[in-house]
């Protein structure tokens, strides 16, 4: 009764109409997984690794190579590909750093597999007689396995703590303080001396003597 | 007459008191307290100058880490605090046979906190407090004094910076050590450091780190367990500190 009331043609229209939803539905399923890709893939790249991936053209940094022997840190002047962002610039630096002392012929030799995990940075507290509102401090995390291969001992400890704040101030001269943490951690020495508790001052890494300025302290 | 014999009796009165003032007031020492009655003054007793007692003149040894803390592995699998202790009991005796009065912070393999160190050191009020450490790393000996500014000396010095009052003598007991070193012809270089407890120590305090000798043109390779290179680094930090004696008031 009712279907002889309904004619052919309405039903063709329902039944179009009824497999044009079905399309549009499966279209917007696959357009939001497509999206929900892209955002998760985003979401599991630091931000560091998206500002390396738009590294500038290479720049000219100086690195200061520590020198066991004569107690010494030497500049050396690198061209590397420098990213734009200042935390990954920092990571670069330290990154470049690390390999000259895992090099065979390095004076100061620290084979680590992996050395920085990160750099951070925060707005410099306030020292007295200074009022530089654009000085940083730099809190940079080291890599459990950096501080195992560490050598023990006063002076290869403060060697490679002075040689990563020299090389930070150098190439970032607004990074004035430092500060280490071990696998995002605080840690009382680097290696059994040098003290991590305490924040550095660049200026404490300036005032030691280079090799390039004439040899050991 | 009653009156006269009040005006009378206050004289008398005045004459007693004044006559029992005077003798005190005259007396030589040594002063003898009087008892205390009312209406008498109290004398101060006469200052006598004693003659000034110099300050003794008293070494800190440290020897680094102990017990548990085991510091560097240095060649042949010898741990740091092995060493330490052995170059601080031979600075010890040597330093005494110069007839210098030595504190030591250990004499044998235990725990002991960097705070414990201080206390040690801060209480026997020395004139030299140096601590010993070794390394498998570098030539010859690094020298390392508080990598603090130095600052005037107060009254309450802050716990965690109180070497900031001591690092211009520190420095000079560092260029003692060094020119004595230089004399045996052992490398020395010189640094800046943050090294508990250094940092935390009332005297003027040298971290002195033994490191292996390398050979070149007048030293002779030698690991930092040779016997004859440790009795010549303490021979001549002992020298260092005998001249110390003389120069460290000035």
């Amino acid at each position: 009764m009712i279907s002889g009331m309904i004619s052919r043609a309405q039903k063709y229209i329902f039944f179009a109409m009824l497999m044009a939803c079905v399309v549009m539905a499966a279209f917007l399923i696959r357009l939001r997984n497509r999206a929900q890709d892209r955002l998760q893939q985003q979401g599991t790249r630091a931000p560091s690794d998206i500002a390396e991936t738009t590294a500038t053209a290479p720049r000219t940094v100086t690195l200061y190579v520590p020198n066991d022997l004569d107690d010494s840190l030497t500049a050396v002047e690198r061209r590397i590909p420098m990213p734009a962002d200042e935390n990954a610039q920092a990571r670069v630096l330290l990154e470049r750093l690390i390999e000259a002392w895992r090099a065979p012929d390095s004076t100061h030799r620290i084979n680590a597999a992996s050395g920085v995990n990160d750099v951070y940075f925060l707005a410099a507290p306030q020292r007295k007689g200074r009022a530089d509102d654009e000085e940083q401090m730099a809190v940079i995390d080291l890599s459990g396995a950096l501080t195992a291969a560490q050598p023990s001992g006063i002076e290869p400890e403060t060697l490679t703590l002075l040689s990563m704040m020299e090389t930070l101030h150098a190439n970032l001269p607004t990074v004035t303080q430092v500060h280490f943490l071990v696998d995002g951690r605080p840690r009382d020495t680097l290696a059994g001396h040098a003290d991590l508790t305490r924040t550095y001052l660049a200026s404490e890494a300036e005032s030691q003597p280079s090799g390039t300025a004439g040899g050991g302290r | 007459m009653r009156w006269i014999e009040a005006a009378a009796a206050l004289g008398m009165a005045a004459v007693a008191a004044g006559l029992g003032q005077s003798p005190a007031s005259s007396q030589a020492p040594p002063a003898v307290q009087m008892p205390q009655s009312e209406g008498m003054p109290t004398v101060p007793a006469p200052v006598i100058p004693q003659p000034v007692q110099p300050p003794p003149f008293v070494v800190v040894v440290d020897a680094a880490h102990g017990g548990s803390d085991t510091g560097a592995r240095l060649s042949g699998g010898i741990e740091e605090k092995e060493i330490t202790l052995g170059i601080a009991a031979r600075l010890r005796s040597t330093l005494r046979a110069r007839g210098i009065v030595v504190v030591t912070t250990r004499q044998g393999d235990v725990n002991l906190m960097p705070v414990d160190r201080a206390q040690i050191a801060n209480r026997a009020q020395g004139a030299a407090c140096l601590t010993i450490h070794a390394t498998a790393t570098g030539s010859g000996v690094h020298l390392f004094t508080s990598s603090l500014s130095p600052t005037a000396s107060s009254r309450f010095l802050p716990w965690p910076t109180a070497q900031s009052a001591y690092v211009t003598q520190s420095l000079k007991l560092e260029s003692e050590i060094d020119s004595a070193l230089a004399h045996t012809q052992i490398p020395v270089s010189l640094g800046r450091a943050s090294v508990e407890p250094m940092d935390s120590l009332t005297c003027p305090e040298v971290a002195v780190e033994v490191a292996p000798l390398v050979g070149g043109h007048v030293t002779e390779a030698r690991p930092v367990t040779d016997a004859v290179y440790q009795k010549s680094v303490v021979d001549a930090v002992a020298a260092a500190l005998e001249q110390w004696r003389s120069d460290w008031k000035q």
